[in-house]
Order: C-alpha cells, then sequence, then structure tokens
C-alpha cells in the first residue's frame, strides 16, 4: 500500500500565532514553538512525522503562511 | 540522517501541493491574528489566479477592517466611501462590461451605512460579485455592535447586549436581498475549517462564472469571526460563531441560478 | 458638423455631453435640473456614442458611481441641484483625495435646505471653498448661457483630466431652464482603450504583466505620506490658479464703477450697464467664468482703475468676500442680491449700485 508522507514550509514571521491550523489537522502534527518570532508571536510547526500533506492547516491559515509538500511512497 | 534527506525530497516544487498564491502581495496582512479576512481574501485570489484573469479583475475595498484590501491582492482595485462600493461596482461594470468586478464590503458597510446601494445593486441586478464579510460587529472602529449583532449580544456601544427593543434587531440583508428578482446566486458561507474554506472558494467561483455568462448578481456572505471584537482568543471565537452565529445566520445556499432553495 | 439648436439650458449640457465624448452618466432627478437626465434617457446616447445613462437610487450613489467610472479612466459626470450636490459631497472630497477627473453640474437652488426650487447663487462658498471635508478645492466654471452650458461641457472635462481634478459646473435654475440658441460642436469620440492606457495609466483597467497594479484610494494612514499628498495636491491648485482663470470684461475701459457678477446675475447686469449709462453712470461688468480659480489679480488690477465694486449675486453675499479679498481696499465694494429664489431686476441693480456705491 502506498504511503503519503507530507510536510510543511513556515513562514515562521508571518504567522501570527492564532492556532486555527492547529484545531484544523488531522492529525495533531503540528503545534505551538516556544519561540517567538521577531514580532513576539509563537508560529506554527510540525511536531512529528505524521504529516499527510492534506493542505488543511494551509487551507485555514487566515495569513497564507504555510506551503505544503506532499509525495507517495 | 535518513529522516533529513527524506524532508529535502519531499521539498521540492514539483511536491508542493498548497503554496499561497502569488496574486497576493508579501505585505504582512493588518488583520489580528486568526481573522479570517486573510483567508477569504487568498480564496478570492485563488480564483483569480485559476480562472487566469487577474488582467480583467477589478476590485472594490471598503471602508472597515477591509479597508486595506488593496494592499494585499494583487490586481486593480478601488477603495470605497463607506458604504457605496456597490454603486461603484455598478458604474465600473456597466462602463467595462467585459471585466470581472467584484465588491467586498463589512456588515456596517454593506447592511447598515450602505444598505440603499446593496439593495438597488441587487435589485438591478448587476453583473458583479458581492462578497459579504458578516462578523456582527464594527471590528475596525473598536468593537461597536453592527447591524448584523445577535441579539444580547455585547459590544462597545451595546456594553448590556444588544436590546432588540432598543436597539432593533439584527438585519438578514441576505436573505433579504435573496427575495430581489435581481439576484442570481445568493449563498451563505464560512472559513473557519477547511471543508468550509473549500466550499467558500467554490462559492467565489461560482459568482465569478455567473458573470462571465451574464447571469447577473452573484452575492456571497461569508459569517466570519472577530476575535478581537468578541473579545475571544481565536479557536474560541470559532466555536463561538458555530454556537451561536451559525443559528442565527445559517449556512448553505439561499437562491440557485436566480430560484429560492432556502 | 456644426449644429444649430434651440434648447434648455438643461439639455445643452446633456447633448454637450454626448459630444464630447462622455463614457458615463450616473444622476437622480431633483428640480430644477431632471431635464439633464431626461433628454439623456430619450436621446439613447448608447446606441449614438456608446455612452452609459444610469438613474441611480440617490445623489450619493450618483456621485460614487462617477468616482469608480472616473477611476477606470472613462469620462463621467452626474448633475444634481443644492440639495442633490451637498449629498455628493463626501464623493467630491473622494475624488479630489484620490484625484479623479470626474464632472459634476450643479443647476443651483435657494436653500437652505430645502429651500426652493427656484433659481440662486446660494452655493458659491460650497463650489469655490472645498464643499466637503479636507483641504480641496474643484475647478468651478460658471456659465451665464445656454451656449456656456454646452461648451463648459467639454472645458470641464478637459481641465479634470489634465489636472486630474473633479470638475465643476456651477448653474442656476435660470440658465437650466432658459431656452436659447446653441451652437453645437461635431461629435468627439470617446476615449479609446488604447488611450485610456496611455493618457491615464494610473486607472483601474486591469493589472496586466507590464505594470505594477493600480490603486484608486484617498487613504493614507502615514500622517508623513498623507502630507505630502497633501502637498502635492496644494501646488496642483496653486498650478490651477495661475494658469486656469478665466472671465469676461463687459464695458470697463472707461468705467468708473464696475458690476461684478457670474451666471444669470451677469446678464442682468448686462442690461443694468444700459440703463446706469442712459443716466451717465459710467459702469462695466466684471465676469468671472472659473470661480475657482478666482480672478484675484484681474479684480485687483480692476479695482486700481475704478471707484467701486457691486458684487451682484443672487444670495446672502458670498463672492463678494472673494472681491474684497482681490481688490484694493481704497474703493468701495458692496453686495447686492436677493435670495429666495428672486432674480434681482436690472433697475434694483442699478438702484443699489448709487446707493451703496455712488451715494454711499
Amino acid at each position: 500500500m502506498a504511503k503519503v508522507i507530507g510536510e510543511i514550509v513556515v513562514d515562521i514571521e508571518r504567522c501570527k500565532g492564532c492556532e486555527v491550523c492547529i484545531a484544523a489537522c488531522p492529525v495533531n502534527a503540528i503545534g505551538m514553538s516556544n519561540e517567538v518570532n521577531s514580532k513576539g508571536y509563537h508560529y506554527m510547526q510540525a511536531i512529528n512525522d505524521k504529516c499527510t500533506g492534506c493542505t488543511n492547516c494551509a487551507i485555514v491559515c487566515p495569513d497564507g503562511v504555510i506551503t505544503v509538500y506532499r509525495v507517495k511512497i | 540522517m535518513e529522516e533529513n534527506i527524506k524532508k529535502d525530497n519531499i521539498r521540492k516544487e514539483e511536491n508542493i501541493v498548497y503554496k499561497k498564491t502569488k496574486l497576493m502581495t508579501d505585505k504582512v496582512l493588518s488583520y489580528c491574528p486568526g481573522c479570517g479576512h486573510g483567508t477569504i481574501h487568498r480564496i478570492i485570489m485563488e480564483v483569480v489566479d485559476e480562472m487566469g484573469i487577474q488582467s480583467e479583475t477589478l476590485g472594490i475595498a471598503p471602508v472597515g477592517c477591509a479597508v486595506l484590501a488593496y494592499e494585499f491582492m494583487d490586481i486593480d482595485m478601488q477603495e470605497a466611501a463607506h458604504g457605496r462600493a456597490p454603486a461603484m461596482a455598478t458604474a465600473m461594470k456597466r462602463l467595462m462590461p467585459e471585466k470581472y468586478v467584484f465588491s467586498y464590503q463589512g456588515d456596517g458597510d454593506l447592511a447598515a451605512i450602505g444598505t440603499a446601494e446593496t439593495i438597488h445593486a441587487c435589485n438591478r441586478g448587476e453583473n458583479i460579485t458581492m462578497i459579504f464579510v458578516n462578523n456582527g460587529i464594527y471590528g475596525m472602529t473598536g468593537g461597536q455592535m453592527a447591524p448584523t449583532t445577535l441579539p444580547g449580544m455585547k459590544s462597545s456601544t451595546s456594553p448590556y447586549g444588544r436590546d432588540i427593543v432598543t436597539m432593533g434587531n439584527p438585519l438578514k440583508i441576505t436573505e433579504l436581498i435573496a427575495q430581489l428578482p435581481g439576484t442570481y446566486f445568493v449563498t451563505r458561507q464560512a472559513v473557519h475549517t477547511p471543508a468550509n474554506v473549500r466550499k467558500t472558494k467554490k462559492a467565489i467561483r461560482k459568482a465569478f462564472e455567473n458573470q462571465k455568462l451574464k447571469k447577473g448578481l452573484s452575492f456571497v456572505e461569508v459569517v466570519s469571526n472577530c476575535n478581537s471584537g468578541w473579545k475571544m482568543a481565536p479557536v474560541q471565537s470559532n466555536e463561538w460563531m458555530v454556537e451561536n452565529m451559525f443559528p442565527f445566520y445559517p449556512l448553505g445556499d439561499i437562491k440557485i441560478e436566480g430560484e429560492l432553495v432556502k | 458638423m456644426k449644429e444649430l439648436r434651440l434648447m434648455k439650458g438643461n439639455e445643452a449640457i446633456s447633448e454637450a455631453a454626448i459630444r464630447a465624448g462622455c463614457d458615463g452618466y450616473f444622476g437622480y432627478p431633483i428640480t430644477p435640473q431632471s431635464e439633464i437626465l431626461e433628454y439623456l434617457m430619450l436621446e439613447k446616447p448608447e446606441e449614438r456614442t456608446g455612452m452609459i445613462v444610469l438613474q441611480a437610487e440617490s445623489e450619493l450613489a450618483s456621485i460614487n458611481m462617477v468616482y469608480a467610472g472616473a477611476a477606470c479612466g472613462k469620462r463621467v459626470m452626474t448633475s444634481s441641484s443644492s440639495p442633490g450636490i451637498s449629498l455628493m459631497q463626501e464623493g467630491i472630497s473622494y475624488m479630489a483625495g484620490a484625484e479623479l477627473p470626474g464632472l459634476v453640474v450643479n443647476v443651483v437652488r435657494g436653500g437652505p435646505g430645502l429651500g426652493t426650487i427656484q433659481p440662486s447663487q446660494s452655493d458659491y462658498f460650497q463650489a469655490t471653498k472645498g464643499g466637503g471635508h479636507g483641504d480641496y478645492h474643484i475647478i468651478t466654471l460658471a456659465p451665464s448661457s445656454v451656449q456656456e452650458m454646452a461648451d463648459f461641457v467639454k472645458l470641464a472635462f478637459d481641465l479634470a483630466f489634465k489636472y486630474r481634478n473633479p470638475a465643476l459646473i456651477l448653474s442656476d435654475g435660470a440658465i437650466g431652464q432658459m431656452m436659447e440658441k446653441v451652437e453645437f460642436d461635431e461629435h468627439r469620440p470617446r476615449f479609446t482603450d488604447e488611450e485610456i492606457r496611455k493618457n491615464t495609466p494610473w486607472a483601474t483597467t486591469g493589472k496586466t504583466p507590464d505594470r505594477e497594479r493600480n490603486i484608486i484610494t484617498s487613504l493614507d494612514l502615514d500622517p508623513a505620506r498623507q502630507e505630502i499628498h497633501n502637498i502635492k495636491l496644494q501646488a496642483k491648485y496653486r498650478k490651477i490658479e495661475q494658469d486656469e482663470v478665466r472671465f469676461e470684461k463687459i464695458a470697463c475701459d472707461d468705467a468708473e464703477y464696475v458690476f461684478v457678477a457670474y451666471g444669470t446675475s451677469a446678464r442682468i447686469c448686462q442690461k443694468a450697464i444700459q440703463l446706469a449709462r442712459e443716466k451717465g453712470i459710467k459702469v462695466g461688468l466684471f465676469r468671472p467664468i472659473t470661480l475657482y480659480p478666482f480672478p484675484k489679480k484681474e479684480i485687483n488690477e480692476l479695482s486700481k482703475k475704478v471707484k467701486g465694486m457691486l458684487s451682484v449675486e443672487m444670495s446672502a453675499g458670498q463672492m463678494v468676500e472673494d472681491v474684497l479679498l482681490a481688490a484694493e481696499r481704497n474703493i468701495k465694494i458692496e453686495h447686492f442680491g436677493k435670495m429666495g429664489g428672486i432674480i434681482p431686476s436690472p433697475a434694483e441693480v442699478v438702484e443699489a449700485l448709487e446707493q451703496k456705491i455712488i451715494g454711499g
């Protein structure tokens, strides 16, 4: 069975830490950073390898900070 | 080690499944964290991008939080006086019928100060797309009561909650304009979940395609949050919206192809 | 081919607009100027030139339609009368701020408030001092004949586009309703898309890959940038004041006294000159054609040669303030006017000259 692996790249400086993406992730693959960006926001990040590249986080992100990659292996 | 190689292999141009459209500028959005405006802006631009109509699209920004919408959308835009976007859209479309014209307004803009322009543009059946963002509050001026503020809902000008006896009932402008023969497609959507964003985008796409087919006026209401105005965290505000706004402003199509479906 | 017609001033505005290459008219009925919209609806200019005509839901909508059309690089206009023009002030201010070239016609009636439907000149302050909020001016032309109603449409459009600024034709109910013969120019074609792209590169015509997006706005939240914008606007107004003053002098060469009057009042003054001269009073007429820019220099020069000036206006005295500012202060300067929608008679004007200036 083909497995799907996803990967996100976050534009950390534009993230406002609203956490809407976290609520939208079906596999609990994202969380908030402990660090802050230069505006003082905690930013979203991948927290494990569960990402399937479903794009949900990117689609609900109001600031469009997430780029999503996906490969089948 | 294997993990790193894997990631590098994935992060390749050909593996991108979602990337912010290039029709959104690089300017950092002026909206509060978690505000639906950014998402709505982006999906409008995705539609324009996917339809390949950047050079044929003219947008109108309102007065309100989205007053600077033209900073974020890489298309020709005009900034309206408060409430007048539908009148402007009317003129733009009449003078340049081959262009795609959309107005973007909040609840105070569209349903209070601009009610006359809204109703008459709808009633004339102007061949335009109207985007209506309803968050039940005046966000930009600091959380005052809007025409769409719910009964009992607190705002800075209804600090004890909206009293419908003295402050009137919230206005369901979308249901109202759906009654007019000039409207062709009327729908109410939201952008708080991925599924809703997809639905809203589909509705906006339909609204733009209706212009191409010269079908008349398409009206897309997006019920959205105002976490600053509502004084809630973004995720909490979305939950509050589902529990309180949606029962009063139910999602779904109201009018399709000129026929009321609700 | 030029064409001679007998028509009302209001109708002349409409016919002239079609012939001036106007792209769109947006208006709302109000007495005494409804013939402008009526004539256009009857004439079907869309079939003649492609010009569109729309009866809007209000003056607010009308002026914002003009804003949007002008922002697309189109020659667009509206018309109204005093109460409606008050409603349009917001939009006119936005147009001035966003530097948009549109034409507004005010066929003035008496006020304040609903006032009267009879002719007046009581909107002079509103027209020449800005009218709406913010530091701005609009180019204001004052026709005194049906011919000028027609001629000033093209002129106003051309000045509006030359300076990216709204222009106003300040007429009144008398000239709007009066019938006179009028000679029309040949049709001037509407702007082509190519001309719009070339002549108004700032217009919102759709962002093409060869340019940045065009944004039409009157907003700048940065005080420093807003002030730069304000300074730029003021420089433009100074340029307009320097280059665009228009006026007419009648019987001024030997005049000891001068009437200063525009529009309908100027017509009355012409007869008053005749009556006064029959009595041996050497009086002339200075008629400002542009009320903004006001012919300050010319009035000043004239004030050095005469004993007195009477500003004749159908108002409580508005233009007289500009005359006082412009003229030398060692001569007698007074206002004479009627209000309530009354046009003064030539005899009353002569009497006022004798009492207020010569005998005063």
